[in-house]
């Protein structure tokens, strides 16, 4: 009978709070975690639109080719006109 | 009076397990719904991500290709300068536009990187000269988007006499000088023969008859 007392003493001043204590950290954890998961989610979006130039890059390649096939038929051209060293 | 002692302390217990129940019912549903945030959150995060890999999937290549064909650029413009103005004047014309650079040399030209680079003076030669400022002087560049050539094809050899600073007498050593014009020059041009001789006729005179004077 006293240990059946002592039973419940002890299951509800050091079981029950124990156990309190575990989840309230583990969900003090877990509430935590969104607000890096938000953060994290508006860090991507925003790596995402500055990607929205890479299309660019597509024009930036035309360009690039057409100057270096530029500056090749004016470098032919100074080759014709300019006696080598 | 031990068995209400028997029942009190087994209604504690059962209360006792009971809270312990309502406590991780509470907590564990509170979890869960913190995790399903973290889902949908985790879900926007794996479309961002997507999104980027998707976007960026071309950038690899079309670099690669941008990089090529500036390399191509790059190697013609070097292989040109040092063909036109030689290793050392090169070197110096690269190091003077940029100090410093002149010690890394042409990527095509691995001799270069232990070419002595000249003073600045030394490397504006003719030749350097001439191809550092043959850019809108050249007639070629007639057709160049940032405006017309400012050297006229048609006077091409004048405007590149301009570009030597030691002028044009120096070479060859004498020219000849040229011509005094004036009534005081010691050679007078267009001479007429008959400017101070005697008249032939004189205009009191009746001119002898040509016969008389044979």
């Amino acid at each position: 009978m006293i240990l059946w007392w002592l039973g419940d003493v002890i299951l509800l001043v050091v079981v029950l709070p124990i156990v309190i204590y575990l989840l309230s950290g583990v969900l003090r954890a877990a509430k935590g975690i969104p607000a890096t998961v938000d953060g994290i989610s508006s860090v991507a979006a925003a790596g995402s639109r500055d990607l929205n130039a890479v299309p660019l890059l597509l024009t930036t390649q035309d360009q690039v080719i057409k100057t270096v096939a530029g500056v090749a038929n004016y470098g032919s051209s100074l080759d014709v006109i300019l006696d080598d060293a | 009076m031990a068995l209400f002692g028997f029942a009190a302390a087994g209604a504690v217990t059962i209360l006792a397990v009971v809270l312990i129940v309502l406590v991780l019912v509470v907590y564990l549903v509170a979890i869960i719904v913190q995790l399903r945030k973290i889902t949908a959150g985790l879900g926007e995060i794996l479309n961002g991500v997507s999104e980027i890999a998707d976007k960026s999937v071309p950038v690899n290549s079309v670099v690669k290709t941008i990089n090529q064909h500036l390399d191509a650029g790059v190697d013609l413009l070097e292989g040109l300068l040092v063909k036109k103005a030689g290793m050392q004047d090169a070197i110096g014309l690269v190091d003077g536009l940029y100090p410093g650079s002149g010690a890394a040399g042409f990527r095509k030209f691995p001799a270069s990187a232990t070419t002595k680079a000249p003073r600045i003076g030394e490397v504006y030669t003719r030749g350097a000269l001439t191809l550092a400022r043959l850019g809108r002087e050249a007639p070629i560049a007639a057709g160049s988007p940032s405006g017309p050539a400012l050297r006229d094809a048609a006077y091409g050899s004048a405007a590149s006499a301009k570009l030597y600073t030691d002028g044009r007498q120096s070479r060859p050593g004498s020219m000849p000088k040229s011509p005094v014009v004036g009534t005081d020059a010691p050679v007078q041009y267009e001479q007429r023969e008959d400017i101070g001789a005697p008249r032939k006729n004189s205009p009191d005179r009746p001119a002898a008859p040509e016969t008389m004077e044979k």
